[in-house]
């Protein structure tokens, strides 16, 4: 009984991921088709629809502006997230907390019709009101994008500090030291490399975001997914099969890069607690 | 004391110093501060846009810049709610599309339960290493565009497109099965976009769960397929909570999805509040869609609320 069910388990791991790869995979293929039909094989070409691509003059500038939003905007949302997760792990108690936390949860889920026409309803009244922000473009894409990552990034870092450890900040501040001091000595050194992949989360979330971007942006400022969107709906394009066989590469490398590193770094700390307690024991 | 003194304004940074003179002159404790940062940013631009959007909802559609105003014909502010939601629930056409929405989020969430439940299982029952490599590779599709995994779907399921070919070059079919367009595609496109934020959840709970009780009840004659239903599923419930609610509530909104996979009948009401928007420009008209889908998601968002802060105090 044991062994049937776990085959049939085993064998709906295999079905899923199928079902999970296969569409990416058909878009690496065709990138590599040497017809205009994305879905006929007209013959295998290396560069074709990556020269075209190259070639595209709309398509690089809404990366180059897509790549520049992106980082800004993980940047400050990695800020405003790493407190956000901090202040829901060590402040259990304060004048609305509960409404803060879900603040910080509900972007996580929201529609994204909804985030990006309230967004640019606030940006219209604040204009009206202050005169602040002029027109759209630049900076309300961005203060939107930061909006909506930092509910990511605030997750990630909510539950890196859950399982922190406190004993070396308490030796710190028993060692006299102040509690900003402690944060940025001890505190923020140690939980950097998940501050990183917060960082690169946001990064990848504000690099795809259409709905939202829709919304809050004027005319100048047309997004890498604003260009495809627009591309797709016309219908399919060998450019967009070789775009996204880069995005999928450098996706690819990122993460199995950072897993192979993490399984490294958590083998060296299993390294490290042995030889602790060995040390222990002989003592 | 002296000494303990001198040592601590050496171990003081000079920039945290001065920040913490400023702050101590201005009576601003440190701690207030940390919090109110995220706060006060998430007040303005996540909390308060919901009352603005609640304040257009009832305001007259106009030919200006910004295209609506409070003040009726005879310059009186008057909330008009008869032009907004009037129309939600006189045409027949925002109720279908409402009500479509919430049937297909449903039935997508119960399918990505069925889907992504044993596989979430499976996972957990791996070894650890192996565990590992499927978690990645759950994870990966995530990090991959969006909008690029949903175009891959138009190549698959278009007439000429992949899987029409290799049926009828199997012979299974004469001629191509028109999948595109359909709500067949937008169901597929749900399910495949939102299984990751399914099986998460799962996964982090059945990896955590005593394995020593089904051990138990099967020791006392139980059968595994009985523990799994009486055991494992009861136990995994919180997972099967949050999962649904990361599936359920972004899927109501959908607009991409049934935009580019779905036919004209596909009717969505997250498509029907950007044409709104951006097609008719009748900004009073897509407010109310907005407040009428969050009047919908309210309790959705509360369990999924509780839940996250069941979870936070579990852990600490």
């Amino acid at each position: 009984m044991t062994n049937r069910l776990s085959w049939f388990v085993i064998l709906w791991l295999v079905v899923v991921f199928a079902f999970l790869y296969a569409p990416i995979v058909s878009v690496v293929v065709y990138s590599f088709n040497d017809s205009k039909l994305v879905t006929v094989w007209g013959g295998f070409t290396l560069d074709r629809w990556y020269i075209a691509l190259a070639n595209d003059r709309q398509i690089i500038d809404a990366a180059v502006l897509s790549l520049e939003i992106a980082a800004i905007s993980s940047t400050l949302a990695t800020i405003l997230g790493t407190v956000a997760g901090y202040v829901l792990v060590r402040f259990p108690k304060f004048m609305g907390r509960t409404a803060f936390s879900g603040m910080v949860n509900a972007p996580l889920v929201m529609p994204e019709v909804i985030t990006g026409l309230s967004m640019l309803l606030l940006f219209i009244s604040m204009e009206q009101l202050i005169g602040w922000p002029q027109g759209r473009g630049l900076t309300t894409v961005v203060i939107a994008h930061v909006t909506f990552t930092l509910s990511y990034i605030a997750v990630v870092m909510r539950s890196r500090f859950l399982t922190l450890d406190l004993s070396l900040e308490e030796a710190a501040q028993d060692l006299g030291a102040r509690p900003l001091k402690v944060f940025f000595v001890i505190t923020l050194p140690i939980v950097l490399p998940a501050i990183v992949s917060g960082w690169l989360l946001g990064f990848t979330i504000s690099l795809d975001d259409l709905v939202i971007t829709s919304f809050t942006n004027g005319p100048g400022t047309t997004t890498l997914p604003q260009v495809v969107f627009s591309k797709v709906r016309l219908g399919l394009d060998p450019k967009i099969n070789a775009l996204a066989t880069i995005i999928i590469a450098i996706v690819s490398i990122g993460v199995i890069f950072a897993t192979i590193h993490m399984r490294r770094q958590e083998k060296q700390r299993q390294r490290d607690e042995q030889m602790a307690i060995r040390a222990i024991a002989k003592a | 004391m002296a000494a303990t003194e001198s040592a601590r304004s050496v171990s003081r940074l000079p920039a945290s110093s001065w920040i913490h003179n400023l702050l101590q002159s201005l009576g601003i404790r440190g701690r207030t501060l940390v919090i109110a940062i995220p706060f006060l940013w998430l007040l303005l631009y996540f909390f308060l846009p919901f009352l603005i959007v609640l304040k257009v909802s009832v305001a007259f559609i106009t030919i200006a810049q910004p295209p609506y105003t409070h003040y009726n014909e005879a310059g009186h502010l008057v909330f008009n709610i008869g032009d907004s939601y009037g129309r939600l629930v006189s045409d027949a056409l925002y109720i279908k599309a409402y009500l479509n929405s919430m049937v297909v989020a449903a039935i997508s969430t119960i399918i990505c339960l069925v889907i992504g439940y044993p596989f979430a299982y499976g996972m957990a029952r791996c070894s650890h290493s192996v565990r590992n490599i499927l978690l990645m590779l759950v994870i990966l599709p995530f990090w991959t565009s969006f909008l690029i995994r949903v175009y891959a779907w138009i190549g698959l399921l278009k007439n000429n497109g992949l899987i029409n070919d290799v049926l009828i070059w199997i012979g299974l079919i004469d001629s191509p099965i028109g999948m595109m367009n359909t709500n067949f595609a937008v169901y597929l496109g749900i399910v495949y976009s939102y299984l990751p934020f399914m099986i998460l959840p799962l996964y982090a709970n059945l990896e955590k769960m005593d394995m020593s009780l089904i051990e138990a009840a099967t020791d006392l004659g139980c059968k595994p397929l009985k523990a799994f239903f009486v055991i494992t599923v009861p136990l995994s419930f919180p997972g099967i909570v949050a999962g649904s609610m990361l599936v359920f509530i972004p899927a109501v909104g959908e607009y991409v999805i049934p935009e580019l996979l779905g036919g004209p009948s596909s009717l969505m009401i997250g498509r029907v509040l950007w044409s709104e928007f951006f097609s008719n420009r009748d900004w009073p008209t897509a407010s109310a869609v907005a407040i009428a889908i969050l009047l919908a998601l309210v309790v959705p968002l509360m369990i999924y609320q509780k839940y996250q802060d069941k979870e936070l105090e579990k852990e600490s």
